[in-house]
């Protein structure tokens, strides 16, 4: 058992950190509340490679692990969520080209992440599809050589901005099993027919792109299918059991974000003669913050370490997931607290941080799905 | 083009707390974070850059603990060829002369047309190391550079003055620069970067290496040595302005020409 990481992860948390704090920190504020898409920062990053870290070298990626890609998010959300977010979405679902995508597609849709302009996003949900994504109604019926693809997609990170949707299709509707009836497709975003609005007034993380999704008669050559016809929903949870682990990343940053703040605030802060820092109180409120903030990490980094191993876990995963993003939770609210009234005002960055966290027990699978997940993992199917 | 840069690990301690230890000669370390000397960032970059220009190969040089393999790494990753650590503890706790000495054992009869160093480093600030290091090695040297521009052997190179000035010379290469904070724009480590510095040799140097004695390095082969630490006393003496803002500002323009802040 070993628990260092090597020098090449530690080597990239810093760069991924001196990354944040040399071009998040003067914009993140700003960026937050005009809803600005961090375009600059996108390119930037990708050209040192702070995105998409999973991707191999031989696809133009870094070649590094799940467990890299979630150590730069977490220095990422450490510094601003709404960007660490946009960060994260550049390669969102990329993970299903490759696990199932073919040679050709790989080489042809990935590298241009990293040289070109490409960024990809991943259309799941739907307005009567959300945590049961089996429901989800978008149609894929094949045409000729291609799939024509109706229907509507919300909430979609990249959806007026992407360039690549991977888009939940239904494809086999006549399948009696749920999970054996969508299909995974790829599809360029401005090929005609595709329409997206983008939904502002985001609570938090508000510089990243949210969009709805209109597909009219949508033209996909049959070659842009990803995987098997019907496999969708398979797919689709090999990719969860995967992205849950980085987004649980985003977590760990954003606590850590929060416990930083409120460490230096009750330092500086004096009231009734001394620092906060000097009640007992204070001292124990730190005390449990950290500890939760450390044992989220360590849930976080083993989950995504045993995905570098080939050895993905979904419960622990989901526990993660499931853990990390409750203590962000907690932790923005405890940190706020710290803060007095000063917290409550937007110069101050705990703020933002307060209004980015509760995200995090939505997307991803919810709190309630990842509880639904870990419990069908540990007590089996007893219906 | 070889051009050597000479680095330095120091503690960040521009927003830290700093506090004595017991010793009374050092600061306690544990809590804070440790990288590149920030002047030594920006003599990195401008290796890069001349490189880039010139061709060649940057090899960069620290003399410290262990740990210092994390800003060797680092100015690998940001493009140096290769690493010669001086790590042994018999080096550590010297003062620059000592440091110089040893750094000047590592180099001599490396064949370089550039040798930078940062004009201080940050935690000790003597600003020494690097004309020492041009003495012993017998290269002219120049410090404080803001700009540097290379004509085949020579180099054309701005110093920095006092009160904004600036003056331009021309050195005879190999030479030794000290480089100014301001320079340029010191790249961020990529990921690229990270991955091809794990292919690059960091060659570490012990003391039997160099030839050197135990007398020659460290506290015992210091000119100086230091006494007390202290951290200076929090001054009460502060200046109340009274009157108008306009009349308030001028007062205070006032004082800041007088004192040559402005
Ligand atoms: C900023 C942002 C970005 C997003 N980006 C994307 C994206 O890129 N791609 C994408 O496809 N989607 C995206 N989403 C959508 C997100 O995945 C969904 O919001 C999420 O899956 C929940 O679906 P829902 O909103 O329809 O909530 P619902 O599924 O309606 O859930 C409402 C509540 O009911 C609970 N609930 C539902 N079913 C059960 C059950 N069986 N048992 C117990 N409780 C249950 C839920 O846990 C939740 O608390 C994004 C959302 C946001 C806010």
């Amino acid at each position: 058992m070993n628990f260092d990481l090597t020098n090449e992860q530690r080597d990239i948390k810093k760069a991924a950190r001196d990354f944040a704090v040399g071009e998040f920190t003067d914009v993140a504020r700003e960026y937050d509340l005009n809803e600005t898409f961090p375009e600059e920062i996108i390119k930037k990053a990708k050209e040192l490679g702070l995105v998409g870290l999973f991707i191999p070298e031989e696809y133009g990626g870094p070649g590094f692990g799940y467990l890299e890609q979630a150590m730069v998010l977490e220095e990422f959300w450490r510094v601003d969520p709404g960007i660490g977010q946009q960060l994260c979405t550049i390669s969102f679902g990329v993970e299903e080209l490759l696990l199932y995508g073919t040679e050709e597609q790989k080489k042809k849709f990935l590298p241009p992440i990293f040289e070109g302009n490409t960024i990809f996003g991943f259309a799941i949900t739907e307005p009567d599809a959300g945590s049961d994504t089996a429901a989800a109604s978008t149609t894929a019926v094949k045409d000729g050589n291609d799939y024509v693809i109706n229907g509507s997609k919300v909430m979609i990170s990249n959806g007026t901005k992407g360039t690549h949707m991977l888009v939940y299709c239904l494809t086999n509707p006549e399948e009696k099993s749920k999970t054996g009836r969508h299909s995974i497709i790829l599809l360029e975003t401005n090929r005609k027919g595709y329409e997206a609005d983008r939904m502002e007034g985001k609570m938090g993380i508000r510089c990243s792109d949210t969009a709805s999704i209109y597909f009219t008669d949508v033209r996909v050559p049959q070659e842009n299918l990803i995987g098997k016809e019907g496999n969708g929903f398979i797919q689709l949870m090999n990719f969860f059991d995967r992205s849950r682990a980085y987004v649980a990343g985003h977590a760990v940053g954003l606590a850590q974000g929060a416990l930083d703040m409120a460490i230096k605030h009750v330092k500086e802060r004096k009231q009734f003669g001394q620092p906060l820092g000097a009640f007992q109180v204070t001292q124990f409120k730190i005390a449990e913050m950290a500890t939760k903030v450390e044992t989220a990490r360590n849930m976080v980094y083993k989950a995504a370490w045993l995905l570098d191993q080939g050895r993905p876990d979904t419960k622990l995963t989901a526990m993660a997931k499931l853990y990390a993003c409750h203590v962000a939770v907690e932790m923005v609210d405890e940190s706020l607290q710290l803060h007095g009234g000063y917290g409550y005002f937007n110069d101050q960055d705990i703020e933002r941080f307060y209004r980015a966290a509760k995200v995090l027990e939505i997307y991803e699978g919810t709190k309630e799905v990842e509880k639904i997940i870990i419990g069908r993992e540990i007590l089996g199917n007893l219906k | 083009m070889n051009i050597i840069v000479c680095v330095k690990r120091v503690p960040e301690t521009s927003e830290a707390e700093i506090t004595i230890d017991k010793s009374g000669k050092d600061i306690h370390t544990e809590d804070l974070v440790f990288d590149i000397n920030e002047w030594d960032n920006y003599a990195v970059e401008e290796a890069v850059r001349i490189r880039e220009k010139e061709g060649g190969t940057i090899t960069v040089v620290t003399l410290g603990s262990q740990e210092s393999q994390d800003t060797l790494r680092r100015a690998l990753a940001m493009g140096a060829d290769g690493a010669i650590h001086l790590n042994d503890p018999s080096f550590l706790g010297g003062d620059p002369y000592a440091t110089a000495q040893a750094l000047q054992a590592a180099l001599k009869g490396k064949l370089f047309d550039l040798l930078l160093t940062g004009v201080q480093a940050g935690d000790d600030g003597y600003a020494q190391t690097g004309p020492i290091l041009a003495e012993l090695l017998n290269i002219p040297h120049a410090t404080m550079v803001t700009k540097v521009d290379i004509d085949g052997k020579k180099a054309r190179i701005h110093r920095e003055l006092e009160g904004g000035l600036e003056e331009v010379c021309e050195i005879e290469l190999p030479a030794l620069l000290t480089i100014q904070t301001g320079i340029n724009e010191p790249r961020y480590v990529s990921i690229m970067g990270i991955r091809k510095a794990k292919q690059k040799e960091i060659r570490e140097v012990l003391i039997k290496d160099l030839g050197l004695s135990p007398e020659q390095v460290s506290a015992a082969g210091s000119l100086t040595e230091l006494k007390e630490l202290f951290l200076p006393p929090t001054c009460k003496v502060a200046e109340i302005f009274k009157g108008s803002p306009d009349d308030v500002s001028i007062k205070v323009i006032d004082i800041l020409k007088e004192k040559g802040g402005l």
